[in-house]
């Protein structure tokens, strides 16, 4: 039983990156592509802050009666990857907006028949 | 105060150049303040490569914060080697860029694509020097963005498409990077390089580091290209603009061979990587297979900037052929070949768009006659060509030596035979283009007559890199003694670790 | 209580992960995500990482589905049936699934105080950062000053997508006469709440922009709360009001502003004769200059990040009006 408590946030993370990642190579459609990205790599951000908890323990953030405090690291690491992931989701809408424009679709199949048409 | 901050400058000068040259936004000032301030890193670089090779290697603090808490710049020969490629490109795409993206790029958008340049070298010198592995990955996404925008700027709807497909396998590619720094960052409570290496052997169970080195493996090779996970590459080549193709072409993706070679001997140690998880034959197989599959391919294409692109591929499978022979001899004909391939494809890509400066057109057809049209340009593609190819008196010729030396030493008689097997496939492709421009003639003979030579601010660039290609093919010393010293020591500190835990 | 919570919380993001995936009508895909986003940063608070939450909260359930929203506004809310086989993705996803589930077995326990992540490197976080920088959230002190380099980094990342997103869309100033009627003009209630709303939103961020010393947030936070300050504005009250508010021109020099500011502190420690981003060198005092480094720095963040997402906002807002016009 301690195992499974042990492990049951590492393997649902998993479950959850792995939904993510499917998401991103079988969508079709490019907006849920992105989407899928985003949850790809949000469920990453949990592994890195499920292994920066500690039992007990409270957020980093000096108060009165606590010595126990989590890992600030992977709370810094995980700020910077979410804004390193919007930035990204920010350009690849963007692009997504043009290709609509040019194409007229933003489903892959599409403008793949488009492209390979010329 | 240059001397002491010698490590932190090629990153800090084009980071901090960046905003200023969308401030400055006038087309013909960025330009000229973009090239300056490449120039200014690839000067710290030569100065930065020549104190590694004195002193070994040097170290800076960022925010004076000793490693492993703060993040530290490490500077060794092998990483200031591959940065003085980069800088060296850069500066010279650039002085070409200003022609050739008057022509590919619309006007109101010149200021972004060097601010977007400066951007992407600001993020491949960062990925290069530094010594943490959680920043590599900042500044792998710093390079990326930019390189997703410098593709889609090209007028043609298909470098939209191109760049999303790059966008999305390169944000996989980054995040599989994360989660395998997650996996050591789990098991050895690290993340400066140095300190990994040496506490990664310590940790008890080994299963989650074998599979975060899975994982950055797989994530590393997707940013190189390396196949079959290549596919983002050649439609993002053929559609970007010029000039940013010669720039990605000769340095993203072989920094990220560089970050390959990192992870491999620096922080995991070669005894690992290859003895205990087998990776020296897939890697081997996966080369081989990507210099013949992709150099058919590239025989088979029409337009020449695809044919490049895939020859791209296949040369990044001799830089991965040369680490996957284990020894001094492969590391460094590896080394020296991302060196020298930045020269040949940096050259190629650059007559190839002098071509659609002045003809409008990189299909095959479009190169009928122009040995005569543009003497210039032809005789720059020519010279590359054969450095492709690997014809002695070019550097290509002195990559496949030492590539072949290094197969030779381990009895490997198949292996030097496919390397050179692989070069007839070479000639094939470059052939075909030398076939069009000096055999045949133009089909159209009113539009040919007009056809003039490139101008000379892309002919300098163009043939600076040219005379690079022939004399680093004489004068091999310099760039042998340099890779030979940065693989003897990746391997020494790579066989210092298998020693001391 | 807490497991009980935690085992919840996950099971619920599995569910609304798993429906993403079938359902085709891409406006409740995009609402499923930002329900995704909110519960990860409900995760994140159980985790004790309130700074985290804080900003996955703003930004992904904030600004990421906004973005999307306004993308979907252009491209249509459906997506069409595609025939191709999903065997491969589900095998390529199986693989690494499984290789994962591998990696998982020598992982620390989950929590336990002793794994190695906790032993190494970050005591001295925990135990000397409120001495070393004198701050009381470690988060800011790790994140502005020991790994300072990585939020520049971080700081260029959101300045480069802004020159991504400039490249694609552009911002265009129409005319005046040209503009089409935009704004909500007859919703009165949402006129007026806005209006009494929007100084509150701008408090809370200088609020959260000078208090992340002291509590959780920052600039990052504090740029994308004023960011969706303007970002209302400009929905209630329509974009060519907003543009004469903040225009797009000053945006885009107040972006790369904000990062010239963060690196200057860099320059000036240099001069100062310490290493690049030391901000011991910047007072006689170490704890000071710590101090005064991590206040500029944090401004920097605030003002790329505000700039960099209200333009970002913009060119999406200016597209949609265009394609309305047409």
């Amino acid at each position: 039983m301690s195992f499974i408590i042990d492990y049951y946030n590492y393997w649902i993370v998993v479950f959850l990156m792995m939904t993510g990642f499917y998401i991103v190579i079988s969508a079709n459609n490019l907006v849920k592509k992105i989407v899928g990205l985003n949850i790809f790599q949000t469920s990453v951000f949990m592994l890195y802050i499920t292994m920066g908890k500690v039992s007990g323990g409270t957020a980093p953030i000096v108060a009165e009666g606590v010595t126990l405090y989590s890992n600030p690291l992977p709370h810094v690491l995980i700020l910077t990857a979410i804004v390193v992931g919007v930035a990204t989701t920010a350009v690849g809408l963007s692009l997504i907006v043009r290709i609509k424009r040019a194409y007229g679709t933003v489903e892959e199949n599409e403008f793949q028949n488009e492209d390979d048409a010329i | 105060m240059f001397e002491q901050h010698l490590a932190a400058l090629p990153i800090i000068i084009p980071l901090i150049a960046a905003p200023i040259a969308l401030i400055l936004g006038r087309s013909l000032l960025t330009w000229g303040f973009a090239t300056l301030i490449s120039a200014w890193a690839c000067y710290a670089s030569w100065h930065l490569l020549l104190a590694a090779l004195s002193e070994g290697s040097l170290s800076y603090a960022m925010g004076g914060w000793p490693p492993p808490w703060g993040i530290e710049m490490r500077v060794d020969a092998a990483n200031a080697f591959v940065l003085l490629a980069v800088t060296a490109v850069s500066t010279l795409v650039l002085v070409y860029s200003k022609n050739s993206i008057e022509k590919e790029i619309d006007s109101a958008q010149h200021p972004l694509f060097y601010t977007a340049h400066l951007l992407c070298l600001a993020g491949l010198s960062g990925i290069l020097v530094t010594g943490d592995a959680f920043n590599l990955f900042v500044f792998l996404e710093i390079s990326s963005l930019a390189t997703y925008t410098l593709v889609s700027l090209a007028r043609d709807r298909r470098c939209l498409t191109a760049a999303f497909r790059y966008l999305v396998m390169g944000t996989i590619g980054a995040t599989f990077i994360l989660i395998g720094v997650g996996m050591l960052y789990m098991k050895t409570g690290t993340l400066n390089m140095l300190d990994l290496a040496e506490r990664i052997h310590l940790a008890d169970g080994n299963r989650t580091i074998n599979t975060g080195l899975a994982f950055i493996m797989v994530g590393v090779s997707i940013k190189l290209a390396l196949f079959p996970l290549h596919a983002w590459l050649p439609p993002a080549y053929t559609h970007a603009p010029s000039a940013v193709t010669a720039f990605l072409a000769s340095t993203a993706t072989k920094v990220a061979v560089y970050v390959m070679i990192r992870f491999i001997f620096t922080i995991f140690g070669a005894d690992y990587v290859f003895r205990e998880m087998g990776m020296d034959l897939i890697l081997m197989v996966l080369a081989i297979v990507a210099i013949f599959k992709c150099s058919y391919m590239a025989t088979a294409q029409s337009n020449v900037k695809t044919v490049l692109a895939y020859s791209s591929v296949a040369q990044i499978g001799y830089m991965v052929l040369g680490v996957s022979l284990v020894s001094v001899t492969g590391l460094m004909a590896g080394l020296i070949h991302i060196f020298n391939h930045a020269l040949m494809k940096g050259a190629l890509f650059m007559a190839v768009g002098a071509v659609f400066y002045r003809v409008g057109s990189v299909d095959i057809k479009a190169f009928r006659g122009l040995g005569k049209q543009m003497p210039l340009t032809m005789a720059a593609f020519t010279i590359a060509g054969l450095s492709i190819i690997g014809v002695p008196l070019t550097v290509g010729f002195v990559s496949k030596w030492y590539l072949v030396t290094a197969a030779l030493e381990q009895q490997h008689w198949i292996l030097a035979f496919l390397v050179l097997a692989g070069s007839l496939l070479a000639v094939i492709y470059i052939g075909r283009v030398l076939e069009a421009a000096y055999f045949q003639s133009a089909s159209d003979d009113a539009s040919a007559a007009e056809v003039k030579e490139a101008p000379w601010l892309m002919l300098i660039p163009m043939w600076s890199l040219v005379i690079a290609n022939i004399y680093f093919g004489i004068e091999t010393s310099i760039t042998t003694e340099a890779a030979s010293s940065a693989s003897e020591w990746l391997f020494q500190n790579s066989k210092v670790l298998e020693v001391s835990p | 209580m807490a497991v009980l919570i935690d085992l919840v919380l996950l099971a619920m993001l599995a569910i609304t992960a798993l429906r993403v995936i079938f359902l085709k009508d891409l406006f409740a895909v995009v609402m499923l995500f930002g329900i995704y986003s909110f519960l990860s940063a409900l995760i994140f608070v159980s985790l004790d990482a309130v700074d985290v939450a804080f900003t996955e909260a703003s930004v992904g359930a904030g600004i990421s589905t906004v973005l999307m929203l306004g993308t979907l506004a252009l491209t249509g809310r459906t997506e069409k049936e595609n025939k191709h086989s999903s065997l491969l993705p589900f095998l390529v996803v199986v693989v690494t699934g499984a290789a994962l589930v591998y990696g998982t077995l020598d992982m620390p326990p989950f929590g336990h105080p002793d794994n190695p992540v906790h032993e190494h490197v970050a005591p001295r976080y925990i135990e000397q950062s409120p001495k070393e920088v004198g701050l009381p959230n470690m988060v800011t002190s790790v994140l502005a000053s020991y790994r300072g380099f990585d939020t520049l980094g971080e700081t260029v990342v959101v300045f480069a997508a802004a020159i991504g997103v400039m490249s694609l869309l552009g911002i265009r100033r129409r005319s005046e006469d040209e503009t089409p009627e935009s704004g909500l003009k007859e919703h009165q209630v949402l006129r007026v709440v806005a209006k009494l709303l929007i100084p509150f939103v701008v408090l809370f961020a200088l609020y959260v922009q000078f208090h992340g010393d002291f509590g959780p947030g920052g600039g990052f936070q504090a740029g994308v709360i004023a960011a969706a300050a303007f970002i209302l504005y400009a929905l209630v009250y329509g974009l060519p009001l907003a543009f004469q508010v903040i225009g797009p021109k000053f945006l885009q020099l107040l972006a790369p502003f904000g990062v010239l500011l963060y690196a200057s502190v860099g320059l000036y420690s240099m001069f100062k004769g310490g290493l690049f981003l030391d901000y011991n060198t910047l007072a006689s005092d170490p704890v000071a200059g710590q101090h005064y480094g991590i206040i500029i720095i944090e401004l920097g963040v605030g003002i790329t990040v505000f700039a960099v997402m209200l333009s970002i906002f913009y060119a999406f807002a200016s597209q949609a009006e265009r394609s309305n016009v047409q």
